[in-house]
Parts: structure tokens; C-alpha cells; sequence
């Protein structure tokens, strides 16, 4: 673990050469020039342009300092994003309040993950079901445009 | 013990006022016959659907919030399911989260009035409390 720890500061020291990925995810020491036995490990040499968004072994918890989520190549820094119910004090989230709702789903009617809408988790749980209980009873639509 | 569920159904659009009534009357005779009662009843007008159902686009939306057993609920559904008109219906039970939300709201009026030099304004104390 403490070689982890190691290897896991290092780069972090290094600004990223092609910015992409907070190394969180590296399974064990990651010395670029170790002779691996596979060529193409996707998660191996950081400077190898765009990573598959990754569960690549374990995550190492929540990065503060990195650029942004776990976007897929955002250099800048995503403003913190706050729920909104939780700054509003929605408590109920009500299905029949579909227009609440529609704000939380995407153009072709999917609902948006949360990291892209800033939830907290409790608030996204009881906003799927809410509006999955709104699409059974036609007030959104479970594909397509919302009307 | 009595737990409280909020059914909504969809009638087809073109259901006369009246017919609409009746099967509202019906569902309450039910209702209280098997010892529920009817809390609330709320007509939310036509509506565009978000998808065809049973080939309409629009239809009548009617709420109604009943209190009873659990089989009240089975009896309804049946009756509904029969009824021609009707095209949609959904059966919510919010007694659990009626509970919950009280208890929030208690622990949130509870919060104000405790510490009443920290809040000088209601407003003020919240955001404090909740920034903290």
C-alpha cells in the first residue's frame, strides 16, 4: 500500500502530460518504463492519449484537487455543483410536479446522471423514482421529447 | 392502521362531465364500504399525454387520495381496470413519506425556535445552520 501511496503522489507532482485522468486508478506501481508484459494497457502509460472512463481496479475515494469529475478530458475545473434540492429545501420530490422533473431529464427523455446535475445521492434516488412514476402515468414520456 | 394511498387515473377525453361523477361516486361507495375513507378528490383537467395510450393523445387527469386497508387498494384497481373509460391508472401509498416529511419538518421548526439568539431572522438561522 505504501508503494501505492508513492506512486500515486509522483504523478500527481507531474502536471499531466495530456491532462486526462487523475491517476486514481493505477492498480500498482506505475513506473512508465517497467517492462510490462502487455503492450497496450489502457490504464499503463499515462501519456497515451484518451483512457477508457475507468472502474480500472479500485478507485482511490473522491480526488479534491483533480480537474473536475471523472468527465473524460476536462482540463479546466468544474464549478462545484450543489443540489439543488438540497439548497431549495425540496423535501417531497412529487411526481406530478413534471415540469420539476423534466429539468432532470435529457432530450431524448433519459434521466441525467447526477454528476452531471450536481444531485446528492439520496435526492437523485427519489428523483428516478419519481420520474419513473411520472412516465407510467404519461406526464413524461420514457423515450422521445417531453412535451 | 390505516395507510393512505394516492391514486391517479386517466379517462379518455372525450368522458362527459357527468360519467366522470358517477364513476368518482362509484369509486367512493366502494371506498367506504370497505371502510376507507375519501380524503380528497382533484380534477386536473385534459392534458396532453407524453406518449398514445389506447391510441388518444390527451386525456382527463383525476386525482383522488383515499385512506384505508391494504385491500382497499386491490378493489379499486379492479374496478378501474374494468371501467372502459379509463385508460391509466397509478396507485401510490405516501403515508411512509407523509411520516417522513413530518418528522423533518418538525426537526427544522424544532432547529428554529432552540437557539434564538443565532437566528435572529428565520431565513437568516436556516442558511446558517444549513452552511455550517
Amino acid at each position: 500500500m505504501a508503494e501505492e501511496t508513492k506512486a500515486t503522489t509522483a504523478p500527481a507532482a507531474e502536471p499531466a502530460a495530456s491532462g486526462e485522468r487523475p491517476s486514481g486508478d493505477r492498480p500498482s506501481g506505475d513506473r512508465p518504463s517497467t517492462d510490462r508484459p502487455s503492450g497496450d494497457r489502457p490504464s499503463g502509460d499515462r501519456p497515451s492519449g484518451d483512457r477508457p472512463s475507468g472502474d480500472r481496479g479500485e478507485r482511490r475515494g473522491p480526488r479534491p484537487g483533480g480537474p473536475g469529475g471523472r468527465e473524460g478530458g476536462r482540463k479546466f475545473f468544474r464549478r462545484k455543483k450543489v443540489c439543488k434540492f438540497c439548497v431549495e429545501k425540496i423535501d417531497a420530490i412529487d411526481y406530478k410536479d413534471y415540469r420539476l422533473l423534466g429539468q432532470f431529464v435529457a432530450e431524448n427523455g433519459k434521466i441525467v446522471p447526477r454528476r452531471l446535475t450536481g444531485v446528492c445521492t439520496p435526492h437523485q434516488r427519489r428523483l428516478s423514482v419519481a420520474i419513473k412514476q411520472a412516465r407510467n402515468i404519461a406526464l413524461l414520456p420514457f423515450a422521445g421529447r417531453a412535451s | 392502521m390505516n395507510r393512505t394511498y394516492e391514486l391517479m387515473f386517466i379517462v379518455r377525453p372525450d368522458m362527459p362531465e357527468e360519467d366522470q361523477d358517477k364513476l368518482i361516486s362509484t369509486l367512493e361507495t366502494a371506498v367506504t364500504s370497505s371502510g376507507g375513507t375519501m380524503k380528497k378528490v382533484e380534477r386536473m383537467g385534459k392534458r396532453r399525454l407524453a406518449y398514445t395510450v389506447r391510441k388518444f393523445h390527451e386525456g382527463i387527469y383525476l386525482l383522488l387520495i383515499v385512506e384505508g386497508q391494504g385491500d382497499l387498494v386491490h378493489e379499486l384497481e379492479r374496478r378501474l381496470r374494468v371501467t372502459e373509460p379509463v385508460i391509466k391508472f397509478l396507485t401510490v401509498r405516501i403515508d411512509e413519506e407523509q411520516k417522513r416529511l413530518d418528522k423533518v419538518k418538525k426537526i427544522r421548526e424544532a432547529r428554529r425556535k432552540a437557539p434564538p439568539a443565532a437566528a435572529p431572522a428565520e431565513g437568516g438561522g436556516e442558511t446558517a445552520a444549513v452552511t455550517a
